[in-house]
This record gives C-alpha cells, structure tokens and sequence, in this order.
C-alpha cells in the first residue's frame, strides 16, 4: 500500500490497472481525458495488459465495451457529457444485454450553450438507463468505488453495467491524498472475472442482442427492475467486504450529523465536502443542520433514505441538474417517498462556484421556504 | 421464458418465427408463362423462393418484389383469403 497525492482521474486509472480489465475501448473528452490517457500510458508501458481500442466516438466506445463484454471479459470505458449523450441509446443497450460493464463519468454540463464544467445533467440523463449509478465524494471515494463497481456488476445476481461518477474538475482536476492498495490485496478482493452469463464462444454459439418482440420485450425490463431491486444488498455486502479487507466504507447513502437535524440538506458527490464544513461551522453556532448524502442513486435506497428522513427536520435537497418546470432529479425523487416539508436547490449549473455563502443561504430559505424549488446562485 | 439479457442459447430460432403470418397479398405463379429467367429466385430479399420457382409460403412475407421484377408478368399478387 502507497499513499499517492493525485486527482480524482488518476485515483480511478489506478483502480482501473488493479482491477485489470481485458479491453478499454475509450475515447477522450473533458474532464475525463486524464483516464483515459493514463490508462493509454500503462498499456503503451506495459503495466496493464488490455486490449487499448482507439475507436471513433462514444458511441463505438460503448458499442466496442458491449462488444467486448460479451466475449466474457472485464472492460472500462470512461466519458463525460456530450460523450454520454452521443453514447445514449448504446448505454440502454449495455443495460438490456446485461454486460458488467464499468465507466467512469466525470460529471460535466450539456451544451447548448457548450460548457466543459460541472453539474450532473450528464449522468441524471442516464438515469433510467438500467445501469447502477454510484456518486463519488472524494478521489479515494473514486478509486474504491470503481474497485468495488466490478464486483457488483459482475455479481451473477446483478449483470448490470456501473457508472461510477466523479463530479468534473472538482474531482477529475484537484489532487488529494489516496492510498492505493497493493496489487495482492484487490486480486484478493476482485478475482478474474468468470463469466457465467451469455457470452460469445466459438465452441457454444448463441445469439446475443436479440430482437424480442411484444411477447418478450417487458419481461426483459421487469428483470433488470428484479436485478436493481437486488443491487441494493449486493452493494451494501461489497461494501462491508471492502471495509473489511481495506478499512474503508461507504453505505448507500451518508448521514452527517442529522440525528436531532432541524434541517437536513440532501445532496450527490463533491459539493457534500463544502456542506459537512458549513454544518461543522453553523453548529459551533448552534444551529441544528445535518447532512444525507446519497451515494447509491441507482438503485434509488429508499428505504435508507426513508429512515435517515424520520425526523420532523426541514428537508433541503440540492441537485446540479434541473428537469425544467418541476425542480432536480434528486428533489422530486426523495419528495416522493417521504412526508416531511422538502425544498429543491438548483445550483451549480455549468460549474457555477457553490459556495459556503450558497449553502447558508439556502439554509435560510429553507427556515422561512417561499418558493418549493429555487435557483441558488444566479447573477442578478 | 426469455433469458437474461434476451440472449439465445440455441442458435438458429429465426426459423421457428413463420413470417409468412405477416403477409396481406402472397404471390402465385403462372408456370406457363414462366421464362425461368431466375430474376423472383434472386430478388426474394427473404430467400423464400426456391429453383423451382415455388414461394415459401411459411416465410414469405408478402412484399411482391418477385411480382414487380417479373419481367413477363407470371407473378400476381393475390389477397390471402
């Protein structure tokens, strides 16, 4: 084990050589380029031995990640927004063919007008795609998350692909200090994939991508719907294994001080760093706030959520994303399912600065709320 | 039921799906006027018609290319009853 001081991106490109996938079919684009040219430098070094495909676009780098996949091999890819918009209806197809595929997304705004910046549109777009969504607070977080991501994937009870993602510059682009595990350690952890699913062998052939007509097509859904059903206790299993064998866990969701919380702020991945040291600072103050954190946003963990909620606390949800006339993805969601009086946050937009000015001001709103979903931030 | 993923262990199931059902107007033909020219035998974007200028009517979906491209008109598209 070595501590390393780097970013985000490189903490997920060492994970990614630990986890030693057999094809990376990926294709750069801002802020995820540092993936996938470290990974390019320890397969041109020779201290990966994957199969690099330089391919096209992002949607042959996931038509390529299926491709792959269904030989029965590990694979990764990496993007970030427009990247994943071009992949989109190749993401379904991931999802529907059931390959355990791994991508890291650096979580950056859609164009129009063009943005290189973050907010999490990118991957909320996603988010019915089938695929497990896990959202990184830290650059250790990242690395953890993306050795844990292969073992859940590949769960036979699972076969579902995982995006793992890292919020664009903040994460991609700022150093921190990350242990690396050994190379002992995750083979122990994360054995060589052996697929039992469907996959392509010249000795046992079969079709896969197939056609399925009205008298088969909902089942299919209905079973990745059992599978992200499962997910839910096969994430929280890796995870407790993880910490085991490592010293650090996650849960599916955080809970920051909430317990005697008169407002609870809700929110997804770095922007939970700047609201634990509000939280820190108003209670020197006295004033009762507290934190969720959701970490596991596909599977939704409703019932976790359910449960940090059963307080009369305030809840405000912040989402760096907007579904427009009715607030975040995040805001509507948890309002859904739980009773207590929730306001949304739409802040960071574009990479806007979130500031810890922001966090108290929506603190206050949330004291005296006028307004169900506001935009925080904005230039008058 | 379906399998995981949709994924079909057993190759070859096309066969089992008859697209003949799919079909409004099925083709007939007039073996007098036939030249044996092979044109219907080639066109056939499903192969359902075999050398001997027959339709395969479990597979052949209707589509009439064979009639069009007829050169002497010994192909008529007729209503399925």
């Amino acid at each position: 084990m070595v501590k390393k001081v780097i970013s985000s991106a490189e903490a997920i490109s060492e994970a990614v050589k630990l986890a030693k996938p057999d094809v990376i079919p990926v294709y750069p684009i801002t802020p995820q380029t540092k993936i996938s040219e470290k990974l390019a430098e320890y397969v041109a070094n020779g201290e990966l031995n994957a199969h690099y495909i330089k391919v096209e676009s992002e949607h042959s780098a996931m038509s390529a990640s299926i491709g792959a996949s269904g030989t029965g091999v590990r694979v990764f890819t990496a993007t970030s927004s427009q990247g994943l918009a071009y992949m989109h209806e190749v993401v379904y197809a991931a999802a529907g063919m059931r390959m355990p595929i791994v991508m890291a997304n650096a979580n950056r705004a859609l164009s129009a007008p063009i943005n290189i910046w973050n907010d999490q549109q990118d991957s909320i777009a996603e988010r019915d795609a089938g695929w497990l969504q896990i959202y990184a607070e830290t650059g250790q977080e990242a690395l953890d998350t993306t050795l844990q991501a292969y073992k859940i994937s590949e769960n036979k009870d699972i076969l579902l692909p995982t995006m793992v993602c890292i919020d664009g510059f903040i994460l991609t682009h700022t150093v921190d200090v990350v242990e690396i595990p050994t190379q002992e350690q995750v083979d122990k952890f994360l054995p060589q994939y052996e697929p039992e699913h469907a996959f392509l062998d010249p000795k046992d052939p079969m079709s896969i991508g197939t056609l399925a007509d009205t008298e088969y097509y909902m089942e299919t859904r209905h079973d990745i719907e059992k599978a992200q059903q499962k997910a839910l206790k096969v994430i929280s299993d890796v995870d407790n294994e993880f910490k085991d064998q490592f010293g650090r866990g996650y849960g599916l969701i955080e809970e920051y001080k909430t317990e005697d919380a008169e407002i609870i702020l809700v929110a997804m991945g770095s922007i939970c760093g700047t609201i634990k040291d509000v939280i820190d600072t108003e209670r020197s103050n006295g004033q009762k706030i507290g934190l969720l954190r959701v970490r596991v946003y596909r599977p939704l963990p409703i019932e976790a959520i359910k449960q940090a909620l059963k307080t009369d606390a305030k809840i405000a949800i912040l989402d760096k994303n907007v579904s427009f006339s009715i607030g975040g993805a995040l805001y509507n969601e948890i309002k859904a399912i739980i009773n207590n009086p929730t306001y949304g946050y739409i802040v960071g937009l574009g990479g806007r600065d979130i500031t810890p000015e922001q966090i108290r001001e929506i603190i206050e709103k949330t004291k005296n709320p006028t307004k169900d979903v506001e935009w925080i931030g904005l230039k008058e | 039921m379906v399998s995981i993923g949709a994924a079909i262990k057993n190759p070859g199931s096309t066969k089992n799906n008859k697209t003949g059902s799919w079909r409004t107007f099925k083709p007939v033909s007039d073996k007098e006027k036939c030249i044996k020219c092979n044109f219907c035998y080639m066109y056939c974007p499903e192969g359902c018609i075999n050398k001997e200028y027959d339709p395969d009517y479990d597979y052949c979906k209707g589509c009439g290319i064979c009639a069009e491209e007829c050169p002497v008109n010994a192909i008529k598209m007729v209503r399925e009853e």
